[in-house]
């Protein structure tokens, strides 16, 4: 675990974040476009930031593609991170 | 179905060894308001829901629900993992610890185990969504408890930002209750 990756991984965290604000809110007003609007573009913020993310460290979803060895099990585990480097 | 994603909800930072603080965050892990038993009610909820904004919405926060129950194990496990023996002695972790080691368990604070009695499934939309409003208001008190004990600056940082998820969904509990009683009202011919 190094600062850069528990940076870039805190950076997903946060746009995750909106995207779960963004997505309740949007369970009951589903015709606000300017909250469909927010939601979207972070919705696509988050896709790009996420590719970024598996490239350099390996998958966050078992979905995901890896590298030869399988690195979906490589630690550290979101419980196993010190968040604090960042 | 789910997949699961490789971070938490919140960056889980504790400052300090505390097990006390430990055994009673997991009031939160596996008590009667706690995240487990908000969790399974949701998504218990969900199949008798008349609205496609309710059904989102349980699907949503009782998802969320199961982010905040692994931040939960996450804070516990982070307060006790570099205890000794020593440290854990006297403290009312011990008995926790005599039987589950260091891993987080779906008990309260007082060590009973969760039970599916906490949560309810009416197949009743109204009483549904008033108990989950319910549910929300007694989890942000419990989360008022826990900061008020807790002398950890890290974890009252994260007990905050979960307090706040409370609110967050008492407010769209309480729209999606509004929702479902215009649809069901609009269905009554006199």
């Amino acid at each position: 675990m190094n600062r850069e990756q528990v940076c870039l991984l805190k950076e997903i965290m946060e746009i995750s974040f909106v995207l779960d604000e963004t997505a309740l809110y949007l369970d009951t007003h589903p015709n606000d476009e300017k909250a469909l609007r927010l939601h979207n573009s972070y919705a696509q913020r988050y896709s790009e930031m996420v590719s970024l993310y598996e490239a350099k460290y390996g998958p966050m979803k078992n979905h995901s593609m890896s590298q030869y060895p399988w690195a979906y099990i490589n630690d550290p585990w979101p419980w196993e991170f010190d968040y604090s480097l960042c | 179905m789910w997949i699961y994603e490789k971070k938490l909800q919140y960056p889980v930072v504790v400052d300090t060894c505390n097990p006390t603080l430990a055994a009673m965050l997991l009031e939160q892990f596996g008590g009667a308001d706690g995240e487990l038993s908000a969790g399974i009610r949701y998504l218990t909820q969900r199949w008798t829901m008349p609205t496609n904004k309710a059904k989102g919405l349980l699907t949503d926060i009782g998802t969320e629900e199961m982010a905040h129950w692994e931040i939960v194990g996450t804070l516990a496990w982070k307060l006790v993992k570099d205890a000794s023996v020593e440290q854990i002695k006297g403290t009312p972790f011990e008995a926790h610890y005599v039987n589950h080691g260091k891993s987080p368990f779906p008990h309260d604070a007082a060590g009973a185990p969760w039970t599916a009695s906490y949560i309810q499934s009416k197949g009743d939309p109204i009483a549904d969504l008033h108990e989950d409003m319910a549910a929300e208001q007694k989890a942000r008190a419990t989360y008022e408890w826990l900061i008020s004990i807790s002398d950890d600056p890290g974890v009252t940082d994260t007990l905050r930002f979960l307090r706040q998820r409370e609110i967050v969904h008492f407010q769209r509990f309480g729209e999606a209750l509004r929702i479902v009683q215009e649809e069901l009202d609009s269905k009554k011919f006199y």
